[in-house]
């Protein structure tokens, strides 16, 4: 079920457009910030809410790959760039850095759940490459020993 | 030259209202509401701007194509921004967001739209909560919303964040996207104009593009004009990134030579190392050799010698780039970008990278460069929307200057560049 605060928000964005369906990426946008991810029964009341069937809110999930369908994330979501500027800074040597140092590979959580590594498209950050996005953030001009420092600020 | 899109690039506080008028913001708003809608989309004609986002149309035309007597009319900004090697719309989204409010509000105007849309990409959490913060300030303010400034304009503006998806930047991809559907392009005609945001007449255009739109009405067309290349002039945003020694964006002249970017404002190659290749405009644009740095580099300049603007994305490779490599990458993403709709770019672009993979991962088949040839003479011309066309022009690219490389690396099972194949994440 979603939250009253959850509802509250998604009928926020509601009068941002023409019709309900519009606001189906703003909802799961709105449901994956608050839990991380999204379940089927996220769907299905996104669904009700905008009056559409599910599959048809599970279709705009599935499409667009910021969405983490029925895949729970660590607490934190490490994505590294590893677009042509990137890899020409060293992209390769900080996803293999930040693999070692995590002892996952890319696509894997750690045990505790605290980070999921994954490696993504160009961010729009290249003149500061090498550079990831986690959570929200960008950590730009990446080195071993400003990761060391970055992952560690991160519980 | 004076900067006209980046004026706030080093104002740590200029994204703010009380900054952005204190610099004279707002302005072109208030002379716009006299001036009349014709009268705008005329100026913007004269001044002879061509949109930013990477096809180069003339703006004031799109504009003019807008029909008058259907309603509501929608304006939608591309703040899509997905281009590999391009952080320009970044830049003035969390550097100056006002004005682009003011661009859109102007253009709103022009063409009679009273609702319009940032579409920004996902990815841009801390862009889209500047967006935020000053549409909250303009509406306080009175300059969004009902009657803004006393005026009988009304204007409300909404910022659609995307979700991980290159292909939303594509126009009507992009009106699929704020529908609510997946992002796959519509068949072209009916345009945009006449048919577009829930099947009414829309312009689209570039966060780049609409910010130059304050300056001109400030200004007037001919200052615009007379900056930059004579066919489009204006000033350029060019996002320099790879191997320079000063990687950044720089605001010049339309049409500044290639060699002079990334030579003197990007500082040269970096560690002294000779250049091997240049991308002049986002990953999509075929690259470039030395002997073509002096490209003036605007539209049709670029188009002569068989490559692109696009997005004004210059990546630099220097002499220890392999090219196998970056053509890998590159069709990567291409086919990660995929939308799916259609078979030859869906099918294409990932039969593309396996066998870019294969050459890059040292277990390169005999004949794999023609199949690679003919793979892409089987996609281009065959797709729904030009992404499918723009992985072979950016692989096309690779081969023209690089065939022999691609073969080495076929025949020799390694590089060329760096004697050694290396696996992905290697990449010195
Ligand atoms: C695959 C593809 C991706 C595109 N991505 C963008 C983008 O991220 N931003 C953008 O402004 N235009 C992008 N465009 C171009 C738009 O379709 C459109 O031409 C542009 O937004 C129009 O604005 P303008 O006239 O101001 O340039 C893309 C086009 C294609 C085919
Ligand atoms: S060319 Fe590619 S991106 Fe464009 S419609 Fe076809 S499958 Fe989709
Ligand atoms: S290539 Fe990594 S941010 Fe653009």
């Amino acid at each position: 079920m979603l939250s009253e605060k959850v509802r509250g928000e998604i009928r926020g964005v509601l009068r941002n457009y023409k019709n309900l369906r519009s606001a189906c990426m703003a909802a799961l946008q709105i449901i994956q910030r608050e839990a991380g991810h999204i379940t089927e029964a996220d769907m299905s009341d996104v669904a009700s809410l905008l009056g559409v069937n599910p599959v048809q809110v599970e279709e705009v999930g599935a499409f667009y790959t910021m969405y983490n369908v029925r895949k729970p994330v660590g607490r934190h979501h490490i994505q590294v760039c590893t677009n042509l500027s990137c890899s020409l800074l060293g992209a390769g040597h900080i996803v293999n850095f930040i693999e070692r140092l995590l002892k996952i590979k890319t696509g894997g959580t750690t045990q505790d759940k605290r980070f999921t590594l994954s490696t993504v498209e160009c961010l729009g950050s290249c003149a500061t490459a090498p550079m990831m996005q986690v959570d929200e953030d960008y950590y730009e001009n990446l080195t071993e020993e400003r990761i060391n420092e970055i992952l560690d600020g991160l519980k | 030259m004076e900067k006209i899109l980046l004026k706030n690039l080093n104002n740590p506080g200029g994204h703010t209202l009380d900054n952005y008028i204190a610099g004279g913001g707002y302005r072109a708003v208030k002379e716009a509401l006299k001036l009349g809608h014709d009268h705008i989309i005329q100026m913007v004609k004269d001044s002879g701007l061509r949109g930013r986002g990477g096809a180069g149309f003339p703006t004031g035309l799109k504009w003019s194509f807008i029909p008058k007597e259907v309603y509501p009319k929608y304006l939608c900004c591309n703040a899509d921004e997905g281009e590999p090697g391009t952080f320009k719309d970044r830049g003035i989204i969390e550097y100056d967001p006002h004005l682009l409010l003011e661009g859109m509000i102007i253009a709103s105007y022009a063409i009679g739209a009273i609702s319009a849309y940032i579409y920004i990409r996902g990815e841009f959490a801390f862009g889209a909560k500047r967006l935020w913060e000053a549409i909250k300030e303009a509406y306080e303010k009175g300059l969004l919303g009902k009657n803004i400034l006393g005026s009988d304009f009304s204007i409300d503006i909404y910022v659609h964040r995307g979700f991980g998806a290159y292909i939303c930047g594509e126009e009507t991809a992009l009106l699929e996207s704020i529908e609510g559907f997946r992002g796959q392009p519509r068949k072209k005609p009916p345009f945009p104009a006449v048919w577009g945001l829930y099947g009414k007449p829309t312009v689209i255009n570039n966060v780049e593009t609409l910010s130059c739109i304050p300056s001109i009405i400030l200004n007037g067309p001919k200052w615009f004009s007379s900056m930059g290349s004579e066919k489009s002039p204006g000033p350029k945003l060019y996002c320099v990134s790879g191997h320079v020694n000063r990687p950044g964006l720089y605001e010049l002249p339309m049409g500044t030579p290639l060699r002079e970017i990334v030579y003197n404002h990007a500082g040269g190659i970096k560690g002294g190392r000779n250049l091997k290749a240049v991308i002049p405009g986002g990953v999509t644009a075929p690259m470039l050799i030395e002997k073509e740095l002096d490209v003036p580099m605007d539209f049709d300049s670029l188009a002569k010698i068989g490559s692109m603007l696009g997005s004004g994305g210059v990546v630099v490779m220097d002499d220890t780039t392999c090219m196998v490599k970056a053509a890998y990458i590159i069709n990567r993403f291409f086919s990660h970008e995929s939308c799916g709709k259609c078979t030859p770019c869906r099918e294409g672009t990932h039969w593309m990278t396996e066998v870019l993979k294969r050459i890059e991962y040292g277990e390169g088949k005999p004949g794999d460069v023609e199949l690679l040839e003919g793979v892409c003479a089987n996609i281009f011309g065959r797709t729904f929307c030009p992404l499918g066309d723009g992985a072979v022009m950016a692989l096309r690219g690779a081969l023209k200057n690089f065939r022999d490389e691609f073969a080495y690396h076929v025949e020799n099972k390694r590089c060329a560049a760096r004697g050694g194949f290396g696996a992905i994440g290697v990449w010195e």
